[in-house]
């Protein structure tokens, strides 16, 4: 038996770890949480900035710039909040996209328009809400209750809208006469547009509905061990019923702003934008596994790309290089995500030997 | 037997040290393997266990020490090294790919190929005298691993291990995830292992287990060896833990004051059946009673736990709570009537673990802290601090992701969240599973100490002494039918197998 003198260290790696009290100081506890994780995108947003600026100065840094870029975010930007908490609770919506497309046919229809010219604009904004809550109703049901995997369920969606919204509108774009709606739409408050305030409405709500309710809490739990959330009682079905619902309402706020931004509905309209949603989701930090979600992550994510395609037509330069720098800008945030989901984890003993 | 005619010790470890990121895991450890021996490694969870068999097996280098195989020095640089010397290692979770079959699992990274081409024939075949070497000969080589039971898929990484010249199996805590039938079968072909002249390195905290297949022990705690070499059959169980420990543990089991006859009865069982499973099942539970469900495995004590929870829905039957009969199949019901569950795998089914101790604590009772919705999180986290000290549950941070935290203190979050929602009726599937020796003691003082309180609580475990020990009252289970309801008093280890047995001859 041998009795070497060594350093004392405590052998129990949980008991030695330290963690974050939660008496630390508001900046330190900042840091270490979600808002650490957010300032790597907003450095990333930062550069993206400054690389704007050099190549293209005034026609970059001017405040009708700045508006354009948070204009085209908009719309994606009420898509991936809406997405975020369906990836946080686990799961995974393909047809936010065409679903829009299917609201804003619907909300276009020479009948549904008709009605509105008689009664209000806003007729026009509870369709195009009511086509997108209920699409994701059938999506929510389908999974929960059917138990079909949420990929394929939403796919089938993805092709099954799109299907559905050019047979009702016979492919043909259907501009939108109302202009009350439009006015709406395309007036500005405080000299921003209504879409960045809408935009802006829609994160701050998703904001507090994830991180300050028992909505939100049910939707980390369920994402982060589903069957652990079921024995202890949450209602776990109804739950994913309400989350597929909301990423439908979602797509059915982003019809209207659509039908504001072009003045029409068609069956092409959110083409991709799913995939454009997921990506920002993640850049954003959200885990694709579930049980860890950020809307401001996702807000950071959508900005990081549409500030992207804006530097890229400032400096005329091909929307092929485009996706190609978005597909490596993807594929970079994943990589430093599992590297922060890694180091957030070292306190479980997965430490890596020091060299002595 | 071994001091009459030593022989050359296989492997010999001495004093090997390693320290990871400022933690000293193993502070100078002492082992020595002799041929065709099992030879037994004992320790807590944290002991130092787990860094030692992966420095035997080449994941870890040591930072200092000598390992000396057959008589020479030598270094293990790396896994492949390992097994080139004839030292493989069978982890807990057991490193087969599901989707390949048995034999391609077998030969798994040294194929029997020509070319690239698999002589699929002359695998199979090798597989199958392999397989018949551990006395599995019923196992088609063909047969996809992913449908094979745990047990089965030991045997294919125990073949595997033949495949190769293998003259030492490290196996780490095999029985963990077995159960009683399941753990006779290892310990068979362990036996047929050594019978063949190859050692074994028998992880394991479980010392009945060791008393029946170890030759002989070691035992580290805190890194260090406390002992190293033991008789198995010289060393009383006592010695043992107080080698693991370092203190003295008498009475694991704390006596139970009798339930008074007229305490309430809180949980009704009446006729209870899950088509295919179990039938007719009935007993009641009263207030400050715990009721032990004993059986092998396959009994089907964890369906009767998750069919009175509502978990699955009961073909007929009913379960009623202070006199209210629950809707079948339904959690949330159980859980409002007043009904907790502490899963059997704990970290499956029972926490969230990247999730704080507090969220993990508050999951079946956010809701009620929140008002119209928005949650309260400083009144939670009071709530789970309450718990947290009134169970003695370390570390005391409410903060502290439920990952980072041992077994034991893990089974407390959830007995603290049933505490917290306050449920009359509380069900341990396993409660210990995965808790080391110590905090074992601990966790039954807890569990008695809440029956005293009022709770009627239903315990079930693989363990027959865990529940004998536990239980004012016990229903002996065989093949979902209850073969007797009696005093645990009455009752001991063999009683219980004997009436098992003779359950399934009828």
């Amino acid at each position: 038996m041998s009795e070497q003198k060594t350093k004392v260290a405590e052998p129990r790696i949980d008991a030695s770890a330290d963690h974050s009290a939660p008496k630390a100081n508001p900046l330190q506890s900042f840091l270490k949480g979600s808002g650490g994780r957010s300032l790597g995108l907003v450095i990333a947003l930062v550069l993206l900035f400054v690389v704007g600026a050099i190549t293209s100065g005034d026609r970059f840094l001017n405040p009708e710039n700045m508006l354009t870029i948070l204009r085209y975010a908009s719309i994606i930007g009420v898509i991936s909040i809406g997405v975020t908490f369906v990836i946080t609770a686990g799961g995974i919506d393909l047809s936010v996209g065409s679903v829009m497309g299917l609201a804003t046919v619907v909300a276009t229809l020479t009948s549904v328009q008709l009605a509105a010219t008689q009664s209000s604009w806003i007729l026009m904004v509870l369709v195009a809400l009511a086509v997108g809550a209920g699409a994701g109703l059938i999506n929510g049901v389908v999974i929960a209750y059917g138990n079909v995997v949420a990929f394929i369920a939403t796919l089938a969606m993805l092709v099954g809208a799109r299907g559905l919204a050019e047979l009702i509108s016979g492919r043909s774009t259907q501009i939108v006469v109302n202009q009350d709606f439009l006015q709406v739409m395309r007036a500005d408050f405080l000299g921003v547009p209504v879409l960045v305030w809408i935009f802006l409405l829609a994160a701050v709500a998703g904001w507090f509905l994830l991180n300050r309710t028992t909505f939100g809490r049910r939707t980390i739990a369920i994402g982060g061990n589903l069957e652990a959330s079921r024995l202890a009682g949450i209602k776990v079905k109804r739950h994913l019923v309400y989350l597929y619902v909301l990423a439908g309402l979602a797509a059915g706020i982003a019809a209207v702003m659509m039908l504001g931004r072009t003045t029409a509905g068609t069956s092409t309209h959110g083409l991709l934008y799913e995939l454009d949603a997921i990506a920002a989701v993640v850049v954003g930090g959200t885990l694709l596994i579930g049980g860890r979600g950020t809307i401001m992550g996702t807000v950071l994510g959508v900005l990081i790309f549409s500030t992207l395609t804006n530097v890229f037509i400032q400096n005329n330069l091909d929307t092929s290089v485009q996706a190609l720098a978005k597909g490596v800008i993807i594929v970079v945030a994943v990589l430093l995500q599992q590297r922060f989901a890694a180091s957030g984890k070292t306190r479980r003993a997965k430490t890596k030997p020091a060299k002595a | 037997m071994f001091e009459e005619d030593q022989p050359r010790p296989l492997l010999e470890v001495r004093g090997i040290t390693k320290q990871f990121a400022g933690v000293q895991a193993l502070k100078g450890v002492d082992l020595q393997v002799l041929p065709g021996e099992v030879h037994c490694v004992m320790g807590q969870n944290g002991a130092g266990k787990s860094t030692l068999i992966k420095t035997l097996s080449g994941v870890h280098q040591p930072d200092g020490g000598e390992i000396r195989w057959e008589g020479k020095e030598i270094s293990i640089p790396g896994p492949t090294a390992a097994l080139d010397l004839g030292i493989a290692t069978m982890y807990q979770e057991l490193d087969v790919v599901d989707g390949l079959s048995v034999a391609e699992n077998i030969f798994l990274g040294h194929e029997r190929a020509s070319g690239g081409v698999l002589h699929v024939k002359k695998t199979n075949a090798i597989a199958r005298t392999l397989l018949k070497r551990l006395g599995h000969g019923g196992l088609s080589p063909s047969t996809e691993v992913g449908t094979l039971s745990a047990a089965n898929k030991q045997i294919v990484s125990m073949a595997r291990a033949l495949s190769r010249d293998t003259k030492l199996i490290i196996m780490d805590e095999p029985s963990a995830i077995l159960d009683s039938g399941e753990v006779a079968n290892l310990f068979r072909v362990v036996r047929e292992l050594t019978a063949q002249g190859i050692a074994v390195v028998y992880i394991s905290h479980r010392l009945e287990e060791i008393r029946q297949i170890g030759d002989r022990i070691s035992v580290i705690k805190d890194g260090r060896s406390t002992a190293s070499g033991l008789s198995v059959t010289d060393t009383s169980r006592a010695e043992l833990i107080r080698l693991m420990t370092g203190r003295d543990v008498e009475n694991v089991f704390p006596e139970g004051t009798p339930v008074p006859s007229d305490a309430p009865i809180v949980l009704k069982v009446d006729n209870l059946e899950l088509a295919g499973h179990f039938e007719d099942v009935s007993f009641t539970v009263r207030a400050g009673e715990i009721v032990g469900l004993a059986g092998l495995v396959g009994s089907k004590r964890s369906e009767i736990l998750e069919t009175i929870y509502g978990a699955r829905k009961a073909s007929s039957g009913t379960v009623s709570v202070n006199g209210k009969v629950l809707r079948p199949g339904s959690v949330p019901a159980a859980v409002d009537a007043g009904i907790g569950l502490s899963p059997e795998e704990r970290k499956s089914q029972g926490l969230i673990l990247d999730e704080p101790i507090f969220k993990n604590v508050t999951l079946s009772t956010f809701e009620r802290f929140a008002r119209s919705g928005y949650l309260n999180e400083k009144a939670e986290r009071n709530a789970a601090r309450e718990q947290i000290a009134a169970l003695e549950l370390r570390p005391a941070d409410p903060d502290r992701p439920a990952r980072t935290l041992s077994g034991g203190n893990q089974q407390k979050i959830l007995l603290a969240r049933w505490l917290v929602h306050g449920t009359p009726v509380l069900l341990l599937d396993e409660p210990t599973r995965g808790v080391d020796v110590g905090a074992r003691a601990e966790i039954y003082a807890l569990i008695r100490k809440l029956a005293t309180a009022g709770t009627a609580i239903i315990v079930v475990s693989s363990e027959i002494e865990e529940v004998l020990g536990l239980a004012d009252n016990v229903l002996v289970i065989d093949d979902g039918t209850v073969i007797t309801q009696t005093k645990a008093s009455d009752l001991d280890e063999h009683g219980v197998l004997d009436l098992v047995m003779k359950g399934s001859a009828a």
